[in-house]
């Protein structure tokens, strides 16, 4: 069944695959009107919604309950990374991913507590659009999605693929999956909090939509291990190149 | 005869620099100066979030440390982009000195909250023509994060002209800003630097 599915994505990625070429410029957006009303959106909600749930979720929760929440939503994250690590060919990521996921489910009570994490280095959390990139999928242009927030073509087509092509999917019931979505909400809520002062950085700048791009662009980047186009370099600029 | 005098002043150091260029390395300075140059920055940065001073405080302590440790005339003239050439000197100093403000309370506004945390150098490579001093942030509740420094001596002393925060070039975010708050004034650096005086 995954196996299909993935034969399948094989197939989907060929008519990418003209597309595999490493960013020239930093932004390149040629969407920007509607990405702009999904940006003022986002952070109309982010303002109304997120930031009060998150701040009452932190409140409520006393700390070692939240870290058991996100705790188990990132243990129940390893087994898509693990596929992803896979697809990509890293078999030593895979390797660790899987190790720690046994780990924290049989000794840490379901994942509740990060054995592996104790223990040395947590797992680096991986996604199917980092799998098309190292495909040579090119990232394509930015797009701002509703509530998701920034992206690239790439990673939004991938968003998709992560979510239908999820171990967990075919593997737990209802009531399971029903777990996993609620942690996974507090794990959001957590982690909202935790990068507060980044993100209302962020949106009280004076063009919060192209600060929101330019950090995206260049972390996602970075993320992967591709440079950034030699015309983000300033030291020319600066001082010259004598 | 003042003309004179600086033309020949002028001519003195040109020659003096195509002689540097000639016979001596690229960059004068080594590569374990540029890393003990951000070990101390750091070491005065730690001091700074461990103090549990005032927000007040800790900003203008953060300000004296961007002074001394950043090029700061340049690195205000790159966020500025194109403008800067259209600005005159009166306004390229006000400007440069409310940036300074700017930075100290952008940045420094967030050492609050690193209170526990501590940065740690890792190692130094050259690049180009300059050199990159990569650190280690550990911030409690975070996981730990990369920031690099952009270190060189082409102002004439050693000092840093950019950082990397997770992949994120300060240079540009700043530049992106004055930009924004440029175009909100429609194009008068007046205003622009009226704004910027309020920011952060």
């Amino acid at each position: 069944m995954v196996f299909n599915k993935v034969k399948f994505l094989f197939a989907a990625c060929a008519l990418f695959a003209g597309c595999s070429t490493p960013p020239s410029k930093v932004v390149n957006d040629p969407y920007e009107k509607t990405n702009r009303e999904a940006h003022a959106f986002n952070k109309a909600l982010d303002k109304e919604f997120l930031r009060p749930v998150a701040e009452e979720y932190a409140d409520i929760m006393p700390d070692p309950m939240e870290e058991v929440v996100s705790n188990f939503a990132t243990n129940m994250s390893y087994p898509a990374d693990v596929l992803n690590y896979l697809l990509q060919g890293n078999l030593g990521q895979a390797m660790f991913t899987t190790n720690a996921f046994i780990l924290n489910t049989v000794f840490g009570l379901g994942g509740a507590y990060d054995i592996a994490g104790a223990h040395g280095d947590r797992p680096r959390d991986t996604d199917f659009g980092e799998t098309m990139a190292r495909w040579g999928v090119g990232e394509g242009p930015y797009v701002e999605l509703l509530v998701f927030g920034p992206s690239t073509e790439r990673d939004a087509v991938a968003k998709v693929v992560d979510f239908v092509i999820d171990p967990l999917g075919s593997l737990l019931n209802t009531n399971q999956k029903q777990i996993v979505r609620l942690t996974n909400t507090g794990k959001v809520l957590s982690t909202r909090m935790a990068y507060d002062a980044t993100i209302g950085g962020v949106y009280g700048s004076a063009d919060s939509y192209a600060q929101a791009r330019l950090y995206y662009l260049q972390n996602r980047r970075y993320t992967l291990g591709i440079k950034p186009p030699e015309s983000a370099d300033p030291f020319e600029e600066l001082y010259g190149n004598e | 005869m003042a003309t004179n005098k600086l033309l020949n002043r002028r001519i003195f150091l040109g020659a003096l620099f195509s002689t540097a260029i000639a016979t001596g390395p690229v960059s004068a300075a080594s590569n374990a100066q540029a890393e003990a140059l951000v070990s101390k920055l750091v070491g005065e940065i730690n001091t700074i979030i461990s103090s549990g001073n005032s927000e007040t405080a800790m900003i203008s302590d953060f300000e004296s440390v961007f002074n001394r440790y950043a090029d700061v005339p340049t690195i205000a003239r790159y966020a500025l982009g194109t403008e800067a050439r259209s600005a005159n000197s009166g306004q390229m100093d006000r400007f440069t000195n409310e940036f300074a403000g700017y930075m100290a309370r952008k940045y420094g506004k967030q050492f609050r909250k690193f209170v526990g945390g501590a940065i740690e150098v890792n190692g130094s490579r050259p690049v180009k023509q300059y050199f990159e001093i990569t650190t280690t942030a550990r911030l409690q509740g975070q996981a730990p994060f990369e920031v690099s420094f952009l270190v060189s001596d082409k102002s004439g002393s050693l000092l840093f002209f950019n950082m990397y925060i997770e992949g994120i070039n300060l240079l540009l975010s700043e530049r992106t800003e004055i930009g924004a708050i440029l175009d909100k004034n429609r194009g008068n650096i007046d205003a622009m630097i009226e704004d910027l005086a309020k920011a952060g």
